[in-house]
């Protein structure tokens, strides 16, 4: 079971709400993807317009936990105001925060995430912070009072899958029990897999699963993957080699010369 | 009196912005507000003074990810 925040669950896949064709798409791809945490985000809205009623209910709806975010947010200030905010309407403590600090690649802000980070668990918030692999902000995250870490794969909504490989894994032995989701950056079910087998908790798609062709399909092959990868990390992957080594014994074969 | 709502001016003659909320049409959404950048909470919407060239922010819940 993935535990987060005293939180135990029985699914290792998150998804995101955001970029599917039609509401009814959403559904049935949170449906097939098994995921029991969903994310979603504050917006503007105009009066009597109810897109916001109306998205609510469909969530509601679907019986999952939901995990807002602080997305869009540049400052510290403002990462902090949305969290409230979205305390208030969502009834959660949890907070997938997000401080933007480059808009070509969505990179995060680490210095004011921290600076935010220790403002909100001071305040009794759940944090899930939106990070890089540095291994540095990875530790004061936690100092700050973070039990959950979401380092990226890739840039948002890029499906390069896992940027940093070694970064990534560095990061994951220097903190082998806090529980990593790697948030961001997946594109094809075969990345979910990998990040499984390093040894990362959870993934949280969103534009793979949402963008693709058939989404509710692609969100059931993203739970096969993700459960495939956590297998193969608990089954122990052999290490890689540069030489071949023969698989069948090679005592005992026929001189046939 | 003029004040920003969502990036657009509006007309209102609110005494808080508890009845603000209810002339916009918001009384029974599920919204959170900001006023000049402040979170102002549910409970403290009663009596919440609003002044000439405020900025509200009302957020709804939306996809994200």
């Amino acid at each position: 079971m993935l535990a987060l925040y005293d939180t135990e669950l029985r699914s290792r896949l998150l998804l995101g709400t955001s970029r599917y064709p039609s509401p009814a798409v959403l559904t049935e791809a949170v449906k097939s993807s098994r995921a029991e945490i969903v994310t979603v985000s504050l917006r503007r809205e105009s009066s009597g317009e109810r897109a916001g009623q109306a998205f609510w209910s469909i969530i509601r709806a679907l019986d999952v936990r939901v995990l807002p975010n602080t997305a869009g947010c540049h400052s510290v200030k403002e990462a902090v105001t949305t969290a409230h905010m979205a305390r208030e309407v969502f009834g959660t403590p949890w907070i997938k925060l997000e401080v933007i600090g480059e808009d070509d690649t969505l990179q995060p802000d680490v210095f004011a995430l921290l600076e935010a980070a220790r403002m909100l668990v001071s305040e009794g918030f759940e944090v899930f912070p939106y990070t890089t692999e540095d291994l540095v902000v990875a530790d004061r995250l936690l100092a700050a009072g973070c039990k959950v870490l979401m380092p990226w794969g890739a840039p948002i909504g890029s499906g390069r899958g896992l940027n940093n490989r070694f970064g990534l894994k560095a990061l994951r032995a220097h903190f082998p029990t806090v529980p990593l989701i790697i948030d961001a950056g997946l594109g094809v079910p075969s990345h979910a897999a990998e990040a499984m087998e390093l040894g990362f908790d959870a993934v949280l798609i969103n534009t793979a699963v949402a963008e693709a062709a058939d989404p509710p399909r692609m969100a059931a092959a993203f739970a096969q993957a993700v459960e495939a990868g956590h297998a193969a990390r608990l089954a122990g992957p052999m290490e890689p080699r540069d030489m071949a080594a023969p698989s069948t014994p090679v005592i005992g074969k026929a001189f046939l010369g | 009196m003029r004040i920003l709502v969502n990036g657009a001016w509006r007309e209102t003659a609110a005494a808080d912005l508890e009845s603000a909320l209810r002339e916009m049409g918001w009384s029974e959404s599920p919204v959170a507000t900001a006023l000049n950048g402040e979170f102002v909470a549910v409970a403290a919407r009663r009596g919440a003074p609003l002044a000439d060239g405020d900025r509200l922010e009302v957020l709804a819940p939306m996809q994200g990810g």
